[in-house]
């Protein structure tokens, strides 16, 4: 296998296992700051208990979202350094910018979250809980800044040629705020606050289900419904846009997502498919007609830009692209539904009688862990060939000193080591599961005993 | 060469603040850990990790913001360095996961066998994570081999000589005795008394190593030496480096650990400081030609990105210097363990 496939397949394994964990972190951490912040509201040490729980599984996640994500950040030096070089200006400006802003702000503070609760005030141990769910946010800020840089690149010029040519800021804020910076950065948080969300309803219905824990189960599964139907209702919006403004800058993406190739006609919306690229059409699929163009230009007849409006070597692998779309897009109108449903069923108090709902809920933590997946195949996928759309491929953003046998060596144990994380990580957690909340939890902590002492006295 | 006040050479003191934060900071840590399997019996051990608990995470920031100032200002360097060394940088991001996933797993199951394996895990990765870093500033010294388009053109097992071994085992012993220092303020009683006694022969083991490494640099490499004779006054940094490392000794005699570990990070600064005095303005000096040495001019980013940063930096350091300090102060005195222990 080429340098090229091997090193394209390393880093897509590498980025996809760390991202089962940030989202987690991002998700979970906001949760926290609900709980907690019930907790200093009524003082009813079930929040407490909610909190301390959810702050063991929180820090199993992050330990493991920290492992993972040095390796991304030493990736594009090892693996990519001619695309290291011609972007250093912008791309190294964000992630030490993430270094500077997020990172330290995240890590100094889970110190206190997990560590302090014996060593400061309740409201300061709330105000780092807050800080550390802050820096979990932004950190996602600055990574998708520079992402989305490479999928819309904006307030740079190109200085040198051919070998030579580099990327240099103009104009730091167009840079930051490129075109789909704010579109995906609300779409990828979104889809934090849901994978975190359906984690906490999944464990909180297994609870349910064994009858175990019961109190505690469900003012969980309250906190995390809420953040689910405020989450999935608000994906609504953050996709829809985000898909516009792929369509505008990005007509090549948006014409495989929907595998439109011709670009006279007026393009449909699939539901499903399967794309046929030789023959440029889909099979099986069931499509609203003309909706596409209504979506994008509001008039149902408005021709689209298709695929064939560009050169062969300019579009990514249709079909692949088309199906992790159409896959992430049916995921995110399921958990919708089941949010709606978990509602009812909380409004009515017949919740825990619901043995197939609490079923569902179980596995439903597998479902915005694959969306949030799926969207990024088919954001970068689809922005293939280019790694800097437009600009750079990534067939030319290699590293010229790396030799494929070296790739096979790092890529091998990296998929050793990450089997045996995994493994390991769902032993983890499910011991932590198993043995649910401890009783101890529910006593406030030293700290404010000794603050009661000293009022009593 | 003289030091030209510009922003290439401001971005070539910050990153080396950034590095020398992260050596002062993770190298405590990374000392604890390598010391950890002289320890016996787990509540011990329990006392050790315990004692890097809240802190061994935000140390590894600096590592990591290093690297993305390093992307950011030098991405000539970034990208030769980190294509150049693969294979080592892949290892060292190999012990890096298994250092971190050690410490948060092995108190979550009670077997013996679990608890040792982690304990062996997080021992030798820390360890190897000193070697690995003392090895690629061994090479840094020596010159590496890098042709006219910037690109790396040797080998991994060419990075692995005796000066370079030396280097990495100089960094090894020099961690060991910070961190049985820092051990010596987190702990009281037994724990105490035996960390005590690592303190001795770690100190020892590193002035054992410095003057060896001293020496052979000054024999091989003599040109780390040029900005010392042409600058005498810098040879001050030296003197200060073997007082501060001849201190230590005296404070734990006197009972005064803090000062004690103080001296130890002063003695890290100033060795890193000599180091970078002795490469400026060179970042990485290629053994092809001089001339394709990369340097704080030709491997730069453009003036405005480097403006840009130091802007951000600015904004941003005041905070992190916060979050350190309140962080450690919060954390100061004695470990003890309880429920949310490690």
């Amino acid at each position: 296998m080429s340098v090229e496939i091997l090193a394209r397949i390393q880093f897509a394994f590498t980025i996809s296992f760390h991202y089962i964990y940030p989202p987690l972190s991002i998700g979970l951490g906001l949760a926290l700051v609900v709980m907690e912040g019930m907790y200093l509201k009524t003082k009813n040490p079930i929040f407490q208990q909610m909190t301390k729980f959810w702050v063991r599984v929180f820090a199993l996640m992050f330990a493991l979202g920290v492992a993972t994500g040095i390796v991304m950040e030493f990736e594009f030096g090892t693996n990519w350094a001619t695309y290291s070089r011609y972007v250093g200006d912008v791309f190294g400006s964000a992630l030490a910018a993430e270094g500077i802003f997020a990172f330290f702000l995240e890590s100094g503070f889970l110190a206190v979250l997990v560590f302090g609760w014996n060593k400061v005030s309740p409201k300061m141990h709330f105000f780092s809980t807050v800080m550390v769910s802050l820096g979990s946010m932004l950190s996602a800020v600055w990574i998708v800044v520079a992402n989305s840089w490479q999928q819309t690149p904006a307030g740079f010029h190109i200085v040198g040629e051919g070998l030579n040519a580099r990327a240099e800021i103009t104009d730091f804020w167009r840079m930051v705020f490129n075109p789909s910076s704010v579109d995906r950065l609300s779409h990828v948080l979104t889809g934090a606050f849901l994978s975190g969300a359906f984690f906490i309803l999944s464990v909180s219905a297994f609870y349910l289900l064994k009858k175990k824990h019961s109190e505690f189960a469900l003012k969980s599964f309250k906190v995390g419904i809420a953040i689910a139907l405020f989450a999935s209702l608000l994906q609504l919006v953050t996709g829809h846009s985000s898909a516009v403004g792929v369509s505008k800058n990005q007509p090549a993406k948006l014409a495989a997502y929907e595998a439109h190739f011709d670009s006279s006609k007026s393009a449909d919306l699939y539901l499903f498919g399967w794309v046929n690229e030789k023959e440029q059409n889909v099979n099986f699929g069931i499509a609203v007609p003309k909706f596409l163009s209504y979506l994008v230009h509001g008039d149902f007849n408005a021709p689209v830009k298709g695929l064939n409006a560009f050169r062969k070597t300019d579009i990514p692998p249709v079909n692949f692209v088309f199906q992790t779309y159409h896959l992430m897009v049916a995921i995110g109108f399921t958990l919708i539904a089941l949010s709606l449903i978990g509602i009812f069923y909380l409004w009515k108090g017949t919740l825990s009688e619901k043995r197939w709902l609490l079923k569902l809920f179980v596995l439903s933590v597998l479902l915005p862990q694959a969306a949030n997946q799926l969207g990024w195949f088919s954001a970068e996928v689809g922005r293939q060939p280019w790694i800097v759309q437009g600009w750079l491929r990534t067939s030319e953003a290699l590293s010229k000193a790396v030799e494929a046998n070296q790739i096979i060596f790092s890529l091998i144990l990296f998929t050793l080591i990450y089997l045996l994380l995994f493994v390991l990580f769902i032993f983890l957690l499910n011991e932590k599961i198993q043995h649910g909340p401890m009783e101890a939890d529910l006593v406030p902590s030293e700290y404010e005993k000794q603050k009661m002492n000293f009022q009593n006295n | 060469m003289d030091f030209n006040f510009d922003l290439n050479s401001l971005w070539f003191i910050l990153i080396g603040v950034l590095l020398t934060g992260y050596a002062i900071l993770d190298g405590f840590d990374l000392g604890v850990g390598s010391l950890h399997l002289f320890m016996k019996g787990d509540l011990n051990r329990r006392i050790l990790i315990n004692s890097i608990g809240p802190v061994w995470d935000g140390n590894e920031v600096w590592l990591v913001t290093g690297g993305g100032a390093l992307f950011a200002a030098f991405p000539h360097v970034y990208a030769t360095v980190f294509s150049g060394f693969y294979t080592a940088f892949m290892i060292l991001l190999f012990v890096l996961i298994f250092r971190a996933v050690a410490i948060e797993f092995r108190s979550k199951q009670p077997m013996q066998w679990w608890r040792t394996a982690w304990d062996t895990a997080f021992s030798v990765s820390s360890i190897l994570i000193a070697l690995l870093m003392g090895i690629a500033i061994g090479n840094i010294i020596t010159g590496i081999p890098v042709g006219a388009d910037k690109e790396f053109t040797g080998t991994f097992l060419a990075m692995i000589n005796p000066f370079t071994l030396l280097v990495g085992i100089t960094t090894v012993s020099l961690f060991m005795m910070h961190g049985s220092i820092y051990l010596i303020m987190k702990t009281e009683g037994e724990v105490q008394a035996i960390v005590k006694k690592w303190t001795n022969n770690a100190v020892i083991f590193f002035v054992i190593c410095y003057v060896s490494t001293t020496m052979a640099t000054l024999i091989y490499f003599p040109e780390m030496v040029q900005p010392f004779k042409a600058h005498p006054w810098l040879f001050l940094l030296a003197v200060l480096n073997m007082l501060a490392v001849a201190n230590i000794p005296r404070e734990i005699y006197h009972g005064r650990e803090f000062k004690a570990f103080l001296s130890s990070c002063a003695s890290i600064a100033a060795l890193l400081s000599l180091f970078a005095i002795g490469l400026y303005p060179n970042l990485v000096k290629s053994t092809t030609e001089s001339a394709y040495n990369l340097t704080i001019y030709n491997a730069a980013s453009s003036q405005q990105t480097l403006n840009i940063m130091m802007i951000i930096a600015l904004i941003g350091v005041p905070f992190v210097l916060t979050y350190t300090v309140s962080i450690y102060w919060i954390f100061r005195g004695k470990v003890k363990i309880d429920a949310m222990s490690y």
